[in-house]
């Protein structure tokens, strides 16, 4: 489907994309405007602690797309693996380029070395051959699926992380959960408020409104209870706020002080602003770019050049976390794996099961956590995919419940009808 | 009928089968009935572009190429600049990067000022119903081509004429990997035309026929894939250049396709670029949605893309996307129903289909005016047709449409963007479109700059084009009068919005009418 070129300087795609500096200059004056205080000291110190009182967030990281899976974490071991990938297999053993050993069966996509300290210290794991048990191979369909939490039921209103949202303690304000991007994902439509922050450039100039008198103007056609005078409010609210953090920057010794390119810059700074604002519980940032249907590469190519700057991004996401990264669970998830033979095209096909990622203090790593079955065609699904043993809710329910605390009847309304724990994950989370 | 309810049921056609009210069309269409302006909208040829508009988009060259030329004129001085200079590769990309920009323009003048109305309504729709993404390679080059050559042509024809040309364009071709699907094992399989792709066999079903629950099955998928093996692009550059194709990271593919081109005799092409390589197709008999396809080259492919537009399910899906556009978020079962049957019964005229909605108790039913929440794209150009401005510099209101999510040409995958309030109402939004509203409303957008950005990338430069042109050389135009903008759009506020808009200083009448929340929505 959608090959990203990078020299193109075409209209930027909506949604989700990889972030330019640019982006999230804008996309962090934003957050400062949804509550999160930007760098500064001046503002968070006053804010009490959100809901409960805990520390404790999830991040989601979604590729859509559906990125191959078995080229992130490799079955080095299924000599099948091989057989059916003649130009794009990550090679095993330990050469230049190699997979890097794992657990002597599987091995890490060499592109993600950055991520192995943390595999080192024992606080990211794999859970492999997971996905959602619905058979469709559509990108829409399947993500609606993983957003909605309710695989099969299209006629689901809200996302799973705007039901999780609601199942926490406390009181509830927009602050605490956040989503990168122009529009509201799925997965956090809901009746719980959440900011949407835009990428893009030029969210701290200037805006008509910022001038008193238009604000008031507008103030009186905006001030019903309905859902546009509701929208209104709450982006007045979020303008405001921005407008007092960025004055408030300005006068930080580090304000605009050069940061790493591309999304590994970008994660950097997320992680500050999320590790100074405890209120911030859940956090969601879609990435595109996965749908590699022709040229895939192997430990090179387009694959590698997305993998990139997501393995770094995480671990500078990890690394500005600080001590908050001990309270922090990331996942990275995809709406469904791909085919395990490679296409005419040097591609992969729309396939079935695929990994999730697990990272954070809580994580009980250094382990891939699957029921795996091997690559036999007896074993695949359809013969041509890698299998779901692992329903991607089982993961998710471990970290709601043994890390953010929900209990079984809040586990219901967050997924409903989820199907029973199969114990491939048991222990994932720390406790 | 009530002269106030004429008036509404005039307004009511103008935002959906139009891009809402320009100063003077509520009263003109209320006085002609809406049922009559509906009637003429579904007949485009009978109404007359003005000969100013019609001049203005000749002047944009590039929109009358097609992709072959379009090809040799832009990407390969890309190529030839990528030996060495980088200061000619860095102009020839600039040129490239223009022809995106002029589709861009003509999309957003024709939307303003043309008077087919429905037509700009229905080219948007089809366009963002057979989805391109510009953002990818040569689709870049090949987007306006695309809507021009396979979408607006057929915006209300018949459905099976609009898929055969959106199936066979380039721009498709590349931007859903068709170009490169290859019967396995076929005499012209090699390097990366070696098999199987199921992309645009996928997408074709899910998105542009059948729809998602449309009955197909992934032994389907792979079924239509084999029969749209060999579907490819004519290579332009190919006879004087063996080197490949640039863009896209491969040039050796197209070495390879070069050397085959003698391959290609005999297979059918057409001028837009398609061209079909019987040695890369597979001409084994299929199994295609229940009905066996025997092995004949091309007309197999004819022949799958006749069953997709004959299918009950496509009749479903395309009537239930045209009702969720121009009824309702969730449009009535019932209406969808006969919206189907009038397909099928028509042999799939577009124009048909959209005859029996328009013409339906639901669409005209008072209590679906003003429900669907207009995207940022029905946003903006609402605003400049409401403000009756004249557009030469576009540049302010696609880069409003992008900051508001909806870059155009920018959507990334198939499925294109959504309609729904659901999809569009949120905190930021509402702030740039208010802050849009203002600025337009004061009069403060450069509407009438000459961009200077296309002739520094041009190689002829700007001025041999009227639309770089204008008369006199204004800026901006000046801001709409407030009482005026409130006669075009019916004068038909709430009492809240009547008072905040009296309660104003006159500067911010305008910006708050436009801003309001009747105006939200269409």
């Amino acid at each position: 489907m959608t090959k990203p070129c990078d020299r193109c300087e075409a209209p930027a795609a909506a949604g989700e994309r990889a972030f330019s500096r640019r982006d999230f200059i804008r996309a962090a004056a934003t957050l400062a405007a949804a509550g999160v205080v930007l760098m500064g000291p001046h503002a968070w110190a006053a804010r009490a602690l959100g809901g409960d009182g805990s520390r404790k967030r999830l991040v989601v990281v979604f590729m859509r797309g559906a990125v191959d899976g078995l080229n992130v974490v490799v079955p080095c071991g299924d000599s099948q693996y091989y057989d059916h990938r003649s130009t794009i297999a990550i090679p095993r053993g330990s050469g230049e380029g190699a997979a890097i050993n794992l657990d002597g069966h599987f091995g890490l996509n060499p592109n993600l070395s950055a991520l192995m300290p943390y595999w080192k210290d024992g606080t990211l794991a794999f859970v492999h051959a997971s996905g959602s048990p619905d058979p469709t191979r559509s990108h829409f369909d399947a993500q609606f699926f993983m957003e909605s939490g309710t695989p099969g039921d299209r006629a689901t209103a809200d996302g799973w992380m705007n039901r999780v949202l609601a199942a926490l303690p406390g009181r509830h304000d927009s602050t605490e959960a956040l989503s990168m991007g122009p529009l509201v994902p799925r997965i956090l439509t809901g009746r719980a408020p959440v900011a949407n922050l835009p990428m893009g450039r030029g969210a701290a100039r200037p805006m008509p409104l910022d001038n008193p008198r238009i604000e008031e103007a507008f103030d009186r056609l905006y001030d019903g209870g309905d859902a546009l005078s509701r929208a209104y409010r709450e982006g007045r609210a979020a303008r405001r706020k921005l407008l007092a953090e960025l004055e408030a920057d300005m006068n930080e010794a580090n304000a605009g002080a050069p940061m790493p390119n591309g999304f590994s810059g970008d994660a950097e700074r997320l992680a500050r602003l999320i590790a100074r604002d405890p209120t911030i519980r859940l956090a969601f940032v879609a990435l595109g770019g996965w749908d590699t249907h022709v040229s895939q590469g192997a430990n090179r190519g387009q694959l590698a050049n997305h993998l990139k700057p997501l393995g770094d991004g995480l671990a500078d996401f990890a690394r500005q976390l600080g001590p908050a990264y001990g309270d922090t669970v990331i996942l990275v998830i995809s709406e469904f794996g791909r085919t395990v033979h490679e296409n005419g095209n040097a591609g992969t096909d729309h396939g079935h099961g695929n990994v999730i990622w697990a990272m954070g203090g809580p994580i009980r790593g250094r382990r891939v956590y699957a029921d795996w079955r091997g690559l036999n065609p007896a074993a695949l699904y359809q013969e041509r995919d890698v299998p779901v043993t692992t329903d991607f809710r089982e993961p998710i329910c471990r970290v709601l419940s043994a890390h953010l605390g929900l209990g079984d009847d809040q586990l219901a309304q967050v997924f409903p009808d989820r199907p029973a724990m199969t114990g491939n994950t048991a222990g994932i989370i720390r406790v | 009928m009530s002269a106030s309810n004429d008036k509404a049921a005039a307004l009511h056609a103008l935002n959906r089968a139009a891009f809402g009210p320009r100063p003077g069309d509520a009263d003109a269409v209320a006085e002609a009935g809406a049922r009559a302006y509906l009637e003429r909208q579904l007949e485009p040829d009978s109404i007359p572009i003005p000969p100013e508009l019609t001049a203005q988009i000749r002047g944009i060259r590039t929109l009358g190429m097609t992709p072959p030329q379009l090809f040799a004129e832009f990407q390969e001085p890309i190529r030839e600049a990528a030996k060495g200079d980088v200061a000619a590769k860095k102009a020839a990309r600039r040129a490239a990067r223009q022809v995106v920009q002029e589709a861009i323009y003509a999309r957003i003048v024709r939307a303003i000022h043309g008077p087919r109305q429905l037509q700009e309504v229905l080219t948007a729709f089809w366009f963002n119903h057979f989805n391109v993404f510009a953002g990818k390679g040569l689709c870049s080059i090949w987007i306006g081509a695309f809507e021009e050559e396979a979408i607006r042509p057929h915006t209300m024809g018949r459905f099976r004429d609009l898929l055969g040309a959106t199936a066979k364009h380039p721009a498709m071709l590349f931007y859903l990997d068709n170009w490169q699907n290859t019967g396995p094992g076929s005499p012209g399989a090699r390097g990366k035309f070696d098999g199987i792709n199921e992309n645009c066999a996928r997408e074709v079903m899910e998105l542009h026929t059948l729809g998602v629950n449309g009955g197909y099955h992934q032994d389907d998928v792979i079924a239509l894939a084999h029969i749209l093996t060999g579907w490819s692009i004519e290579r332009p550059g190919f006879a004087r250049r063996m080197g490949g194709f640039g863009g896209m990271g491969g040039g050796g593919l197209f070495g390879r396709f070069a050397r085959r081109r003698a391959d290609a005799a005999g297979g059918a092409a057409d001028a837009y670029g398609f061209r079909f390589y019987p040695r890369r197709h597979d001409y084994s008999d299929k199994l295609f949605l229940g009905r066996k396809i025997a092995g004949g080259g091309m007309a197999e492919g004819e022949r799958a893309l006749d069953m997709l537009a004959e299918s009950p399910a496509t009749a479903k899906h395309l009537s239930f996307q045209l009702a969720q556009y121009f009824v309702a978020d969730a449009p009535p079962d019932a209406l969808v129903e006969r919206m189907a049957r009038r397909y099928l019964q028509s042999g799939g005229e577009i124009r048909a289909v959209l005859e029996t909605m328009f013409l339906s108790a639901e669409f005209s039913d008072p209590r679906c005016r003003g429900t669907k929440f207009k995207s940022p794209y029905e946003y903006v150009i609402s605003c400049a047709r409401a403000a009756g401005v004249e557009v030469i510099n576009t540049r302010p209101l696609a880069g409003s449409m992008a900051m508001m999510g909806m870059p155009l040409y920018g959507c990334q995958t198939p499925n294109g963007y959504s309609n729904t309030r659901e999809a569009w109402l949120n905190p930021d939004g509402m702030m740039m479109r208010l802050s849009f509203a203002t600025a337009i409303g004061a009069g403060r957008l450069p509407l009438n700059r000459p961009p200077q950005d296309y002739a520094a990338g041009s190689p002829d430069g700007a001025a041999e084009r009227p639309m770089m042109r204008p008369a006199e050389f204004v800026d901006r135009p000046p801001p709409p009068d407030p009482a005026a903008l409130a006669m075009t759009l019916g004068d038909l506020f709430t009492p809240n919005t009547a008072a905040a808009v009296e309660q104003a200083p006159p500067p911010l009448r305008a910006p708050l009418i436009l801003g309001s929340p009747e105006f939200m929505t269409r």
